[in-house]
Parts: C-alpha cells; structure tokens; sequence
C-alpha cells in the first residue's frame, strides 16, 4: 500500500480508489463502476446466476450490446440465418429482459462494437472500473479508466458482486516524445509499441501511455493506441484525461450534468501520475522514428515499416524461428520480397481499433478523386450505428460508396468473422483491425494489420502500399 | 468447480510460441450458450482439415496423446482474446494442467476459475518437461499441488510457485462468487461512501 506522500501512478490512484478489501496476501476485492455486456461471453454467466438464484448486483452499471454475431447486411433485423448466431443474440435480449439490463438492440441506432459504445454513450468516464468479456476492453483506457477484458467466469463473478478478485498489476510507461512524421498515424504508432516490446512486453503490467505524441492525439487515436495495449501483453493502457478528454465526454447521455459535472471535473483533473513516480518498465519511443507500417506475420508483433522487405526465419532467434517460419508459409510470403509488392484481395475497414468517425474521415481524405481497384472487395463497418449516421450526414458514406467501397451495418464483422464476413480460404486482405492470428478472419485467410489511411492506400493500388506516395 | 489436487498423467508436447486463444478454440465455435462439449473441437483448425478429418500428425491425434491429461507448451500460452471458451474446451477434452515458460494474463486466471493448474516454470525446467513428453506415452508425470512439486517418470522433480489464495481455491474447489458474498457488507459500505464521494460514477 503506498503511504501518503508517497508519489503515486495514475493506475495507483484508480486502484487505491476502488480496493472493496484487501487480504493480507494483496489479493483485493476491486470495486466495478461499469460492466459491458456482449452476446458471446455472457450466455454462460447469466445462466450461472439463474443456477444459482442469484440476482445482477447493479444493474444500472451494466449495459448490453450484441455486436460479435450480428450481421452487417440492411435485412438483420428481420432475421440473422446463422441459427447459432441468433440463438446467442436472442439470449442476449432475454437475459438483459431478465436482469434488467439496458441493452442496445440490433434495430436501434445506438447499437455498434461494445468499444466505441461505451465511450459514446457517456458510460465511459476518467477514473472509472470498466470491465467486459472481451480483451479489447482495454480501448476505455483512452479515457483514463481502468479498463480491462475478463472470462465468462468473471462476468458471472461482476455481475452477482460488482466486484472482481485481482491483484495489483506492475506499472509500466510507454513515452511517445516527439513530432509523428506525416503519414503516421495513432495505429502506426501502437503497432511500432508493440514491434518494439513483442506480444508478451506488457504481462503482468498495465501500461500507461504518454508523452506529447500521445497527447497531440484526439480522442480516436487514443482509443487506437489503447485498444492495442492487450496485444502488447498489458491487460490495460491508460492516458491521463485532459481536456480533450472532457470535451469529448461533456453531453454525452450518461456523463454526469450540472454540478455532478462540476465535482466529476475536480477529480478528473487529479488523475495524473504524480511527479517522480516509479514504473517497473519504461519504454521510450521517438515519434519521429515512426513509419507507416504493416505487419507481414501472424502475430501482432510481426511489424516492419511498409518500405521494409519480407524477413527471413534466421533473422530470428529461438523459438521465435520455428514461428517465424509457419507464419511466412501461412501468409505465402518470401522471403526478401519487399511488402510493397505485396498484393491483396480484400480490404476491410472498421473494429474497435478503427471503427470511428475520425477513422472514416482519413480514409475518405485519402480516396479523394480515387477508386478502389478494380475487382478487389473492399468494406468499411461502421463501429457504430451513430459513426455510420454521422458518416452519412457528413457526406463521407456517399464518397466512400461512389468510390466502390461496400458500406455496411454497424458491428464486429471481419475483425473476427464470426458474422458471415470473412475471408476465403488464401485470401489476402489489409485490415484496420487488431489480430492477424492465424483463422482470425477466416479459415486460411491472410491478414496484414495496418491504419486506416494505409488500407485505403491498398484499396487504391491493389496491394500492400506507402501512404505517403498518395499525399 | 472439480478440486485439483494431484495429477498423473500423460503430458502433449506443444513447443510452438504465442498459441492463442483462436488456436486453442476458434472463433465459429463460440457460438455456443453453453460450457461443455467443447473438447472436440480443441485447436481445431491444427487438428481437422477441411473436410473435418484428423491431421494425423497433431499432436493430440497420435495414439500416444489422446489422453492427454498435462501440456507441456511454448512460451506466452493463451494469448489474444478472452474467450473462456480456450480453458472450457481444455478441460472437456480432459486437459487438467498446461506447463509454459509465460501464460498471456487473463487466460491464466480463467484457468483457475475452472479447476485447471497453469504452472510456470523457468526455460531449462520446461525444455526438460518438454523432452519428457515426447516421449509418448510412457513417460508420465505427475504434479502435485500441494507440495507445489512436477516431477517426472524417472524422479527428476521441480517446484512451482503459485499465489496461495488460487491455490487455496483449486485444492478445495472453492467458488470465487461464493467466497466474495461474504464480503458483501464491505461492498456495501464500499457503494455507500461511493454514492457520497462520486455519485457520477
Ligand atoms: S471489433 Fe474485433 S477486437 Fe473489437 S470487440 Fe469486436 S471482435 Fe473484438
């Protein structure tokens, strides 16, 4: 426990907030001030308290949002074909009846990625607890919440005691100093992280992000940069809320009004770490360093600059070579090949990653006056129903569709596919989401991870390419 | 939850790094409302070709490991999503214990809240293990959870550490739910002064 006085981490001070109990051991009981709910980690733990007769502690805390299974075609709401698919969001709908939860509906236009909802309905707010079944959860740390995924178990766990049994991670800094060169954007710049600290770089830390690089982004590149903080290994990212963090939450529905905001805005402006405060790890990194890029494996950390040549196993060491080598076979890549030759059949832009608004303005600016190349299959997700309206009242939805984009439903989609998005066995395709795992969007699919920006540059030229020769 | 206690079993050999959560159990099977009957499909992708016939040589389909009981796996095991499904389809399949080098953080603590040991142990002990398990078979070996103790056929034997309240919990089979309810003044009183001091939150 830190004494008074004792400089204190922004993660510090949102853990010593919410520690319910404390055992001897350090095992704590946290208390959780949001829990969002999606249709596939949560059938589970609602069935367990029906078991057990147990009842959701605070339901005016929890919120449910289908958005995993949910097609991305006009017709979903009349019917979703995949029986299983709509068995998962029926039972969605009926625990959320059941338990009186709030839920966001496949037909309302709230609906959207549980990530992008969160934060724009306002239940996303600095110094918070924010749980959800999905590691991506990590995203609300932009806000300065603690933010993280858990299991089904834990959902159950939240739901019964608004609670969860942790230990106090480690702290770790990431300090981004410096001027982004142009091209390079919040996704360049968390993918370079975790290049730089591989998949595992972050475990057992949560990491908080900082440094006038950091800072000069907008609310978007924030989430971007810490929706990656779990493919990084950190269960959490944080970035101390300033004022563009405020101004980004003032009116949102469920932010706090009147003098409630007056006394919100008094503690905000105190979650920051503390001058002298210690890290485990610190990380620093020069903006200008930073170049568009790719990766060409099937690990996040599998990043080279988009001027880079495809490595060789030997480049590697240890176990990493036997990996490095099953991952060029699974991508069908060579060896010496310069990733800029690199063709691709399918270009998908939306996730949780780059789902928003700011993320469909960059790939219009970069369509301007251009097309998607000719037989490629091209789509763009909204992150949520109100990115897609907003889309459309701002004009982008109609550029991005008379420049042969599909423009689709709000939702998950192929960031994992298990809509019926997906790849086609060896198809290739430049994603804007968070996970080229092998299978990730699609059986046999290849997934190369980049901006939004740098898949459009792809939609254009047909395979993998610089940004910066478009602009 | 089944209590954990000892072990013996025949142990997989998994050298392969960063075996994530899609790979253990992909995505189209988590479609289910359900915890069980995911044994069948675990790594399913690397079990199954296309037609849905077993690739005869994964791991788990050589007669040798289709008992498996104990994993003896590759650095940074479980990483990517959540997805509780990774340790259910584990367990269904008769998966009680995975060795590694690093286990990616939410993965080992789903582990325990289903009654399965993840142990870690340093690169030269796993190697060890890993040798141990290629043997098939024959070579079994046993963890014991309370002497915190993996040793194997031929009596080499390693220890473990581990956070006494999960081990607490798994010896006993203890339910956490359960277990934090009898805090429930604390919280409480945790939601009271919460309600004073942050009524936004
Ligand atoms: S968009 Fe992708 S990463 Fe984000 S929550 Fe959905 S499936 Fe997970």
């Amino acid at each position: 426990m830190s004494t008074q006085g004792t400089p204190k981490t922004l993660y510090d001070k949102i853990w010593d907030a919410h520690v319910v109990h404390q055992d001897a051991d350090g095992t704590c009981l946290i208390y959780i001030d949001r829990h969002l709910v999606h249709e596939v980690t949560s059938p589970q733990a609602f069935e367990g308290l029906r078991m057990t007769g147990r009842r959701v502690r605070a339901p005016e805390k929890t919120v449910a949002v289908p958005d995993h299974n949910v097609p991305t075609d006009a017709r979903r709401a009349e019917r979703i074909d995949d029986e299983m698919s709509r068995i998962q969001v029926e039972t969605l709908r009926q625990n959320a009846r059941e338990f009186g939860v709030e839920l966001y509906d496949v037909d309302d236009v709230r609906q959207g990625i549980v990530h992008i909802v969160g934060p724009e309905q306002g239940w996303t707010l600095p110094g918070l607890t924010i749980v959800c079944g999905d590691s991506h959860t990590a995203t609300h740390g932009a806000f300065g919440a603690l933010a993280h995924g858990i299991g089904t178990s834990e959902v159950e766990h939240v739901l019964a005691t608004q609670t969860l049994i942790q230990k106090k991670s480690k702290n770790m800094l990431v300090r981004v100093e410096g001027e982004l060169p142009p091209g390079v954007t919040a996704k360049d710049i968390t993918l370079t992280i975790i290049g730089r600290t591989g998949t595992a770089g972050g475990t057992g830390h949560v990491i908080e992000y900082a440094g006038s690089a950091i800072r000069g982004l907008s609310m978007e590149g924030r989430m971007t940069v810490c929706n990656m903080a779990i493919e990084g290994g950190a269960r959490a990212g944080l970035i101390a809320p300033d004022e563009k963090t405020f101004a980004y939450v003032m009116g949102r529905p469920h932010a706090p009004k009147g003098a409630a905001w007056e006394a919100a805005m008094a503690y905000w402006q105190t979650l920051k770490s503390d001058e002298g405060a210690q890290y485990d790890k610190v990380v620093e990194i020069d903006a200008a360093e930073i170049a568009p890029v790719v990766t060409w494996g099937t690990s996040p950390e599998d990043v080279l600059p988009i001027t880079g040549t495809v490595p060789r196993p030997e480049d590697f060491e240890g176990a990493k070579r036997e990996a490095a080598a099953r991952a060029l076979d699974y991508m069908g890549l060579t060896p010496g090949q310069r990733l800029a030759d690199v063709e691709i059949d399918t270009v998908f832009i939306g996730s949780c990653t780059n789902g928003r608004i700011e993320d469909l303005r960059e790939v219009a600016r970069i369509m301007e006056g251009r097309r998607v190349k000719e037989g490629l299959r091209a789509m763009i997700v909204p992150g949520s129903g109100l990115v897609r309206l907003q889309a459309e009242q701002e004009g982008i939805a109609d550029k991005l569709r008379a420049a042969g984009f599909d423009w689709r439903m709000a939702g998950c989609s192929m960031c994992l596919g298990m809509n019926p998005d997906q790849l086609a066995p060896g198809e290739r395709c430049a994603s804007t989401s968070n996970r080229n795992f092998e299978g990730r969007q699609g059986y046999k699919g290849r997934t190369h991870l980049m901006s939004p920006a740098m898949a459009a540059a792809a939609a254009i030229t047909g395979r993998l390419t610089d940004v910066r020769e478009l602009v | 939850m089944p209590p954990f206690t000892t072990l013996t079993g025949v142990a997989a050999p998994m050298p392969l790094v960063n075996i994530d959560t899609d790979m253990i159990i992909p995505k189209q099977f988590l479609k289910t409302i359900q915890r069980s009957g995911l044994g069948k499909n675990l790594f399913d992708e690397m079990r199954y070709d296309r037609q849905g016939n077993e690739i005869a040589d994964f791991v788990l389909n050589q007669p040798a490991y289709r008992q498996a009981e104990i994993l003896v796996a590759g650095d940074n095991f479980g990483c990517g999503s959540s997805r509780e499904h990774a340790p259910w389809a584990l367990l269904d399949f008769g998966i009680r214990c995975v060795i590694s080098t690093s286990f990616a953080d939410i993965f080992h603590g789903n582990c325990f809240k289903n009654g399965i040991l993840p142990i870690t142990l340093p690169q030269a002990q796993v190697d060890v293990l890993m040798d141990e398990a290629r043997k098939g078979a024959n070579a079994r070996i046993t963890v014991d959870l309370a002497a915190q103790t993996v040793s194997t056929s031929d009596g080499t034997v390693f220890t473990f550490d581990i956070d006494p309240f999960r081990k607490h919990c798994l010896l006993n089979g203890l339910d956490d739910i359960g277990l934090t309810l009898e805090k429930a003044a604390a919280i409480d009183a945790f939601e009271a002064r919460a309600r004073l001091a942050q009524p936004w939150a």
